[in-house]
């Protein structure tokens, strides 16, 4: 009698494992990402060790930033929170390998997009979320106004690791200018030794001297000077090898500049679910069934901008309302005069 | 034939595990490399690293090769362990000597020293030479010129340049003199053997390394002259010193940073050298009528060395690979060029991680067997 009972257990758990198989969506098989993501609880985000706007960590351990953003939606998203997000810092130099490695999912840590980063290290660039270039700093009290003022001799403090060291060379190279690169490790050391003198001139993209230079122990001493000397296009990066999860890093980033673009925020997008507009209804999910490719439910993309906002919302809180850089330049919405500008969500 | 079994089997089957195991690792690594589309080889050696570099004791510059960044990188990691134990050799010696002095203030001043330096963490350390000293040196433009020539500054220590003519004929004198040293204290040895009589080496010797060198100047034709660092101005407040030599803020910092902590460490090794000696040596070498000069230079010090010697095998080998720490302050090493910028830049991780540990590991095999030849030499020759 017990013997039957026994073999009757495991026969009703066979049959529940193999329906649990054939409740699990198709991408969810197919992305090893997204399974163990779900089954760890949390997105696991490598950021930088530190840069106010995109990534920086308060007193109390919050991250916020735009490259933080990224990942939260990707939470909000997949996990239904976007508080669930564990954030590994990294230097420059760490980032790949961390990524590479498996030991983070997205690197959302202003890391430029280029053709060989792209093709030859195993990584994947999913999109856009900040459009910089690299930029110079000086003290005002040098009197220069301008690259044009660079003379040989001149010393420029920058981070080793970055495309920065590379666009520097090219920019003395072809000025015929002869300089001395100090390049060190962590963006903080830069800072310092660039803040005691050691330095003439730093140098890294434009957005991080604005973010740096509320670091320094008088901002108002250094400005940037205007020239723009590099094409830095940054945005997160995953894993090369899982098309979903790289789908679903690039549409959740896509879904907060669209939702921007329409108009739909984290304080209006329950409202927008009765909208006329039909690609409104798409993006706060009353329409249409745009999860199900990703093996997500239909309310993600509405979670990304209840939760984290849209792209507005989000460079308004992290780098517009702390004086980093209040003006959005190239960073504004194609429809507004910029070149911020996604797919449409359909 | 039994037990010769039992013997084998056990490092037959502790083999096989070490073989499985590397090749589970290495043929796991392949399998991610390939699904991660990473291409494994060294060719990227040979590509042009694009890249420049701070301070390189060869010529370089982005137009070279990767495998010339390496270069770059190593030679600056020998150029700041070969300082560094130089200036950690004689500061050690002088301090562990200090430390056994009767004299009070030399005695505790010296163990303060040792104490001090050799408990904090030499990372620390490296920061505070560099970021603290960094920001007490003056501007190019406020800077003291030190005996009129010499600059430092925030920005380095500017130091003049020799200009040299006929610079092979004071090499070559140099050498003479040297040759003849060596000539003069071999007869010294056997005149004394022979006679008892005793050369005064050390003055002839003196003497001959300053009065050779000094005719290829009078009379070979050899010329010195010297180029002055002069101050340039960048922009308002934006200067720096042209012509001349300069040695980074960060090759100083680095240098004095390892040096001081190695020192403590080698202090302590003469130290317990010269105590391992036992005191009735020394009295039996004053008991035969040795002057103390002689009884510390043939009693004292020959025996002291056989313990001195291995521990401090161990502080250089130490020292050289501290020395990695310079990326942490930008000083161009190997880490920070090719295992930093040129992993960056490539993405080798797993080609340019070895090429780093292969070198680091040849760099500390040839500090032992150097200093293992020299332990050997000075260990006491059983006849």
């Amino acid at each position: 009698m017990f013997k039957y009972l026994k073999q009757l257990t495991s026969l009703v758990a066979m049959v529940a494992v193999l329906f649990t198989f054939t409740t699990e969506s198709m991408a969810a098989k197919k992305s090893k990402t997204l399974k163990n993501t779900q089954k760890k609880g949390f997105v696991r985000c490598g950021v930088s060790q530190g840069l106010p706007g995109f990534s920086n960590a308060d007193a109390a351990g919050n991250w916020t930033g735009v490259d933080v953003d990224v990942c939260r939606a990707v939470a909000a998203a997949v996990l239904g929170d976007a508080n669930k997000v564990k954030f590994t810092p990294l230097s420059a130099k760490e980032r790949f390998t961390a990524l590479t490695s498996g030991e983070i999912d997205i690197l959302s840590r202003n890391t430029t997009w280029t053709l060989s980063r792209d093709a030859d290290i195993g990584l994947t660039f999913v999109g856009v979320n900040f459009y910089d270039g690299q930029g110079f700093m000086v003290r005002k009290s040098s009197g220069i106004t301008s690259t044009g003022q660079f003379k040989d001799g001149i010393s420029a403090c920058t981070n080793i690791g970055t495309t920065t060291e590379l666009n520097m060379r090219d920019f003395f190279n072809s000025k015929g200018i002869k300089y001395e690169p100090v390049a060190f490790e962590k963006a903080d050391e830069v800072v310092a030794a660039y803040d005691a003198g050691r330095c003439d001139t730093y140098t890294t993209d434009k957005s991080g001297l604005a973010a740096q230079r509320t670091k320094m122990k008088n901002p108002d001493e250094h400005i940037v000077l205007p020239e723009t000397i590099s094409k830095e296009p940054l945005g997160p990066v995953v894993r090369q090898g899982d098309s979903v999860w790289e789908d679903i890093v690039r549409w959740s980033l896509n879904t907060m500049i669209e939702a921007e673009e329409y108009g739909i925020t984290s304080a209006n997008a329950d409202m927008m679910k009765t909208s006329d507009n039909p690609a409104i209804k798409r993006l706060v999910g009353a329409e249409g069934e745009l999860g199900a490719a990703f093996g997500l439910d239909n309310d993600w993309s509405l979670r990304i901008i209840k939760q984290v906002g849209n792209y507005g919302e989000s460079y308004k809180r992290n780098i517009a309302d702390t004086g980093i850089l209040p003006d959005r330049g190239p960073n504004q919405l194609w429809t507004k005069g910029g070149i911020l500008y996604v797919p449409p969500a359909r | 034939m039994n037990l010769k079994l039992k013997d084998i089997v056990p490092q037959l089957i502790t083999v096989i595990a070490v073989v499985l195991i590397f090749g589970f690792f290495t043929y796991n690594a392949q399998i991610n490399m390939e699904n991660r589309g990473i291409d494994f080889g060294y060719g990227f050696l040979s590509q042009e690293s694009s890249f420049d570099v701070q301070f390189s004791l060869i010529e370089y510059d982005g137009s070279h090769s990767y495998f010339r960044a390496y270069l770059v990188g190593l030679l600056n990691t020998i150029l700041v362990s070969v300082i560094g134990i130089i200036i950690a050799t004689i500061l050690g010696v002088i301090v562990g000597v200090a430390r056994l002095s009767p004299n009070y203030l030399i005695n505790k001043f010296a163990a303060f020293y040792v104490e001090f330096f050799r408990n904090i963490p030499l990372l620390l350390q490296i920061f505070f030479w560099y970021f603290a000293a960094l920001r007490a040196l003056p501007l190019p433009q406020d800077a003291e010129a030190i005996f009129g020539v010499f600059f430092l500054t925030i920005k380095g220590l500017y130091v003049p340049a020799f200009i040299w003519q006929n610079f092979s004929i004071f090499f070559y004198s140099l050498v003479a003199a040297v040759i003849a040293i060596i000539v003069i204290r071999i007869h010294a040895k056997k005149v004394q053997e022979n006679q008892g009589k005793q050369i005064p080496v050390f003055f002839i010797s003196l003497g001959l390394i300053f009065i050779l060198p000094l005719l290829s100047f009078l009379i070979g034709g050899v010329k010195l002259s010297f180029e002055v660092p002069v101050l340039k101005q960048l922009a308002t407040t934006s200067f720096i010193y042209e012509g001349g030599v300069s040695l980074p803020p960060e090759l100083i910092a680095l240098t004095l940073s390892l040096s001081l902590y190695t020192a403590t460490f080698i202090a302590e090794c003469v130290r317990a050298g010269i105590q391992g000696v036992g005191k009735g040596q020394k009295e039996a070498a004053a008991s035969i009528g040795l002057t103390p000069n002689q009884v510390l230079k043939l009693v004292i010090m020959p025996q002291a060395l056989r313990i001195i010697i291995p521990p401090t095998t161990n502080q250089y080998l130490n020292l050289t690979k501290n020395s990695s720490l310079a990326a942490a302050i930008a000083y161009p090493d190997l880490v920070l060029v090719f295992a930093g910028t040129a992993l960056m830049q490539t993405g080798k991780a797993i080609e340019i991680v070895s090429i780093t540990m292969f070198t680091y590991l040849t760099l500390s095999i040839s500090i032992s067997i150097l200093m293992n030849w020299y332990n050997k030499r000075i260990a006491i020759q059983e006849k």
